[in-house]
């Protein structure tokens, strides 16, 4: 009854999988995009910000369908990358994963945009003084005070990659092994006779990693204020 | 030798400054609003002239005409700024050794001994910034500019944020630095006894203009 069964072993260490690399993936994209609200204005700024947080408003199912337009085998992207590179996304747990993160981005990058802007500007300049270049005060001062930010970044982005459903069953379907994350598991159980007790175990597994990753980004943005107070 | 030049609009502020100076301090004396921290960010590179040259011993760091404006961090300008701005991430010691890292300069321990001795900060160097008094704060800042191996010093009311007994207790520390760092600096000041101590020449600014250059008896 309490025991995990090995198919939802496999459910939920393919959900662990899809979020780790969704969040992996996204990160750098994050980080580069925060800096550059953050720290640039440009033309479109506003609208890139808006596109940034579409995800967020959009309805699941359209950015999934979205996704199959653009990243499905005969999409202009998709098509583009398994001709050339090998990469397929549809209906493959890589496919997942790209749903995850793009899902997700929004969450990820706002931590990581707020610590950004909270980077005191007179300590990048006073690193110019010293004699380091734009790249070297982005990655001695810039980045490593805004690292507890970063992190809470991806933390929340992995939580949310964890809980993704809409988008991925509507882009990469509902395989078992393959693109069955615990969300949809859970979804699949629930219409199953019986299914109950193993969607019950699932539910409790989703509640126990979304408070872990809450609690820990909740941790991060304390360090962040300790470490720009310089304590 | 330091050649300014500059013109430069801020909103309603207009800043008109030309002065040439050979002195080891140059201070740069005026009230509050003067132009005093303009000025000096131009020399540093962080603000750029509208119009005009700057010039370090023959060297062409601003020149409006030509197109030139040569990066802060290529300039080799320290600032000691008013509010210290030690990174609040690294310890002392990885303060004092930020520049030369950034330089991609040579460990020089000799140099470093020399000036933490001169500062009086060798007992600080494993500390946070956030565990350092303002006094402390300031002369790590100095030492840190220094280290950096810069041809010119910019002080920006580097004792601005002390009390009278914190200035009193970093004053001494910059007259040494003036007579053995062999820096030529800029001191921004509004006080006529700091710079009285400290300067060989003065530059006095009123309302972003020059309005006196020559010896520090022009603060009478």
């Amino acid at each position: 009854m309490t025991e995990i069964s090995p198919a939802e072993w496999t459910a939920i260490l393919l959900s662990l999988r899809v979020a780790v690399i969704a969040t992996l993936v996204a990160t750098p994209f994050g980080i580069a995009l925060a800096w550059l609200l953050a720290r640039r204005d440009f033309w479109g700024k506003s609208i890139l910000d808006a596109l940034v947080h579409l995800p967020l408003v959009l309805p699941p199912v359209v950015t999934g369908y979205l996704l199959l337009l653009t990243f499905g085998r005969r999409g202009l992207v998709g098509g583009f990358l398994a001709d050339t590179l090998g990469i397929v996304f549809s209906f493959r747990w890589t496919g997942a994963a790209l749903a995850c993160g793009v899902m997700s981005f929004p969450l990820l990058v706002r931590p990581m945009r707020l610590s950004i802007e909270a980077i005191d500007r007179r300590l990048e300049q006073a690193a110019e003084t010293l004699g380091a270049a734009p790249f070297k005060v982005f990655f001695t001062v810039t980045l490593p005070l805004a690292l507890p930010g970063v992190l809470a970044g991806m933390v929340l982005g992995f939580a949310k990659a964890i809980g993704e459903f809409g988008a991925t069953i509507t882009f990469v379907s509902n395989i078992p092994g393959e693109t069955q994350t615990i969300s949809s598991a859970i979804y699949s159980l629930i219409q199953t006779p019986d299914g109950d007790a193993a969607a019950g175990r699932l539910v409790i597994v989703s509640i126990v990693l979304a408070l872990g990753a809450l609690i820990a980004a909740e941790w991060f943005a304390r360090r962040a204020t300790a470490r720009l107070h310089g304590n | 030798m330091l050649r300014v030049d500059v013109e430069k609009q801020l909103g309603e502020f207009s800043l008109a400054a030309s002065f040439t100076s050979e002195g080891r301090v140059t201070g740069l004396f005026g009230a509050s609003g003067a132009g005093k921290t303009s000025l000096v960010n131009m020399i540093a590179g962080l603000l750029r002239p509208d119009r005009g040259t700057i010039v370090i011993d023959g060297d062409v760091l601003d020149d409006s005409a030509a197109g030139i404006h040569v990066p802060t961090w290529r300039r080799r300008i320290g600032y000691v700024f008013q509010d210290a701005r030690l990174f609040p991430h690294l310890n002392v010691a990885q303060n004092l050794d930020y520049g030369r890292r950034m330089n991609g300069l040579a460990a020089d321990p000799a140099q470093y001994k020399r000036i933490v001795d001169l500062l009086d900060i060798g007992a600080l160097q494993d500390r946070r910034p956030g565990k350092l008094s303002g006094g402390e704060r300031q002369r790590v800042a100095l030492g840190r500019a220094l280290l950096s191996r810069p041809r010119l010093l910019l002080l920006d009311e580097p004792l601005g944020a002390l009390d009278e007994g914190r200035k009193l207790e970093i004053l001494p520390y910059l007259v040494r630095l003036r007579d053995e760092a062999n820096v030529p600096m800029v001191y921004v000041s509004h006080d006529v006894a700091e710079l009285r101590q400290l300067a060989t020449q003065i530059v006095m600014l009123k309302q972003g203009r020059v309005v006196s250059f020559g010896g520090v008896k022009v603060l009478t």
